[in-house]
């Protein structure tokens, strides 16, 4: 297990760079906005000199590279600015939006792998027959729409024609949940109120599945192709020699040689999730990430653009991380050997 | 290539996505003359018959300001397809090289590039053409670039991940011992065993440029009105949902039957090119 641990720590290095790495991108982006962000904020009616000072005090006056200086100094300290939208420090938007968006996209993407993967798995058991034919014509077309027209499609279907599910938000207004994580499933349980677990468990599903269809679909797809390139491998022709059960076969040696190139995919498809949850919240009303996004992206608030990208990147590393150690525990090509583990 | 071809249309399903594409790439090439209302593509007011569901005269119905939905997406077919084919004439082979690079040579090589692919991976790829769209003026050109920069670090990944294992296969260690250069044992060796991912991913990736882009246009990021775009149409639609429900549902299902057909397409030959080998 030392290989894996070594590989962890490594990891972690690695991540840190590339989070330096992402910052100076997303800085070098913000400042090629066109216009002066403290006109922006200040708005029309400001006068001369008091543009010229809160230039001075957001240090727009100097270099690019002394600005970034200022700009990594102050978030060693936990600072991302004040936002010229909201006029509250940006830490403080951030913890009070990301974790509604953050719990819609796990939950997607525990639908992601909790149904993609099964999929995948019947499928290639099955290949040539017609569970197969029709699991790959249902998983493209999940494939083949962006997460905003599903989102449109489910709640013109399932919130209005078919009133099941809610159509906007998070929880009904009715419940008093004390804030304590900002996830709501987590908060309920933690108030051990069942009725209002259940409430947002049913608001949180619609969304949820319209955010998770492509990614059930890419992982459906994704699995299926992968195994049944395992299936032609000699040795599950020897295991069905020696007359192993299908479903044993299945498994154990189709299906895990398989997980490694899916994790990586599945890995990334978190990523697209993230993104696509700004569509699939614009739509459903989720009062998470995308809307204080979108709204800073139109004002220009270079504060609030900067810590929004850069806090969805460190989450997303974190998973990416979890899915890098994942696959150094399975590959024992990786746990085993020195070279591997670079 | 004639074989493929035969082969693709005798499989019901990738006939289906041949008609499908054939159906959008046409009316977007012939717009101008399928198109019962072409002067609708641009800002055109109607208010005799604005914001109808589906008649004899508008059979998707008209948006807002009295436009034909039918005529307005048969244009948008061709904002999609243009950005389409560009990225994907850019996008592939840089992150191949990359990826290739990367992969096989290790060390050094491999820690740079893939610390600057992985950069651009960290950020979610939707945020990343999010933040560049925010910046740059909404343009179809800027939304190419915006859209090009976060595709190909996808290819570099896959593509690293190949060559990395391939790098330990005995063909490639033979291949070391007689003394082959690297840019041979890269483009000749290696890379042929990287085609089969790639040309997937790239038939599949060009329904998923169409996705990305029409994202963007949801957002009010991307190709800006009076051009038409599917993503911006559906934009526009939702706040009118269930009522006319036409403004959404018709560019919606436009969108998904466009991708659904590049999507048969590269299935199928993804399976052809697979049993060639």
């Amino acid at each position: 297990m030392s290989a894996v641990l070594r590989l962890l720590s490594r990891r972690l290095g690695i991540s840190l760079i590339v989070l330096v790495g992402v910052s100076m991108l997303i800085f070098g982006i913000a400042r090629v906005i066109p216009g002066d962000p403290a006109r922006i904020a200040l708005g029309p009616n400001a006068t001369e000199e008091q543009v010229a000072n809160l230039r001075e005090a957001l240090h727009l006056n100097d270099p690019v590279v002394v600005q970034y200086g200022y700009f990594v100094a102050d978030l060693l300290q936990g600072d991302l600015g004040v936002s010229l939208f909201t006029n509250r420090p940006v830490t403080l938007d951030i913890a009070q939006f990301l974790p509604a968006t953050l719990e819609l996209v796990l939950f997607a993407g525990v639908l992601m792998v909790g149904i993609g993967l099964p999929l995948g798995m019947w499928s290639a058991r099955y290949r040539g027959r017609w569970p197969d034919h029709l699991i790959r014509v249902v998983s493209l077309l999940g494939v083949s729409a962006p997460s905003f027209v599903w989102a449109v499609i489910l709640m013109l279907l399932f919130a209005f024609f078919l009133p099941v599910f809610p159509i906007a938000g998070r929880i009904t207004d009715s419940f008093e949940i004390t804030r304590v994580t900002g996830f709501l499933l987590v908060d309920t349980l933690l108030a051990r109120n069942g009725a209002a677990f259940a409430d947002v468990l049913w608001h949180i599903f619609l969304p949820a599945f319209a955010l998770a269809v492509s990614g059930i679909g890419q992982a459906a797809r994704l699995t299926r192709a992968n195994m049944v390139e395992t299936y032609d491998r000699p040795y599950v022709e020897m295991a069905q020699a020696y007359g192993f059960s299908a479903r044993r076969i299945a498994a154990k040696y189709a299906f895990k040689p398989s997980l490694i190139p899916s994790l990586t995919i599945i890995g990334l498809d978190f990523a697209a999730m993230l993104g696509n949850a700004f569509l699939v919240e614009a739509v459903f009303a989720w009062p998470g990430l995308s809307r204080y996004g979108v709204a800073v992206i139109l004002r220009k608030d270079l504060n609030a653009i900067i810590g929004t990208v850069l806090i969805i990147s460190a989450t997303f590393l974190i998973v990416n991380l979890i899915v890098d150690l994942l696959i150094a525990f399975l590959n024992p090509r990786i746990r085993h050997s020195e070279r591997g583990a670079s | 290539m004639k074989r493929t071809i035969i082969i693709l249309l005798r499989n019901p399903l990738s006939l289906l996505g041949a008609v499908l594409v054939a159906a959008v790439v046409l009316s977007a090439v012939l717009a101008d003359y399928i198109a019962p209302f072409p002067e609708h593509r641009g800002a055109v007011v109607d208010f005799v018959h604005f914001n109808q569901g589906p008649t004899a005269r508008n059979v998707m119905g008209t948006d807002l300001v009295g436009r034909d939905l039918f005529s307005r997406i048969l244009y948008a077919f061709r904002i999609s397809l243009i950005l389409g084919v560009v990225v994907l004439a850019i996008a592939p082979p840089i992150g191949t090289l990359v990826g290739l690079f990367a992969g096989y040579l290790g060390g050094r090589a491999e820690f740079v590039l893939m610390r600057l692919t992985d950069v651009f991976l960290s950020i979610p790829p939707l945020v990343l053409a999010i933040a560049m769209m925010g910046v740059l003026e909404p343009t179809l050109m800027n939304a190419m670039l915006a859209v090009t920069a976060m595709w190909w670090p996808w290819y570099a990944r896959l593509v690293y991940n190949i060559a990395r294992s391939e790098r330990e296969e005995g063909y490639v260690l033979a291949a070391e011992v007689i003394g082959a250069s690297t840019l041979h044992i890269t483009l000749r060796e290696i890379l042929p065993n990287c085609l089969p991912a790639i040309i997937t991913k790239m038939t599949l990736d060009m329904g998923f440029v169409i996705i990305i882009a029409s994202s963007l246009s949801f957002l009010g990021l991307g190709v800006q009105p009076p051009t038409p775009d599917l993503g911006s149409m559906v934009a526009e639609g939702a706040r009118y949902l269930p009522d006319s429900w036409w403004l959404t549902v018709f560019p919606g299902l436009a969108i998904l039957i466009a991708v659904f057909g590049f999507n048969l397409i590269g299935d199928a030959l993804r399976e052809i090119l697979g049993a060639d080998q």
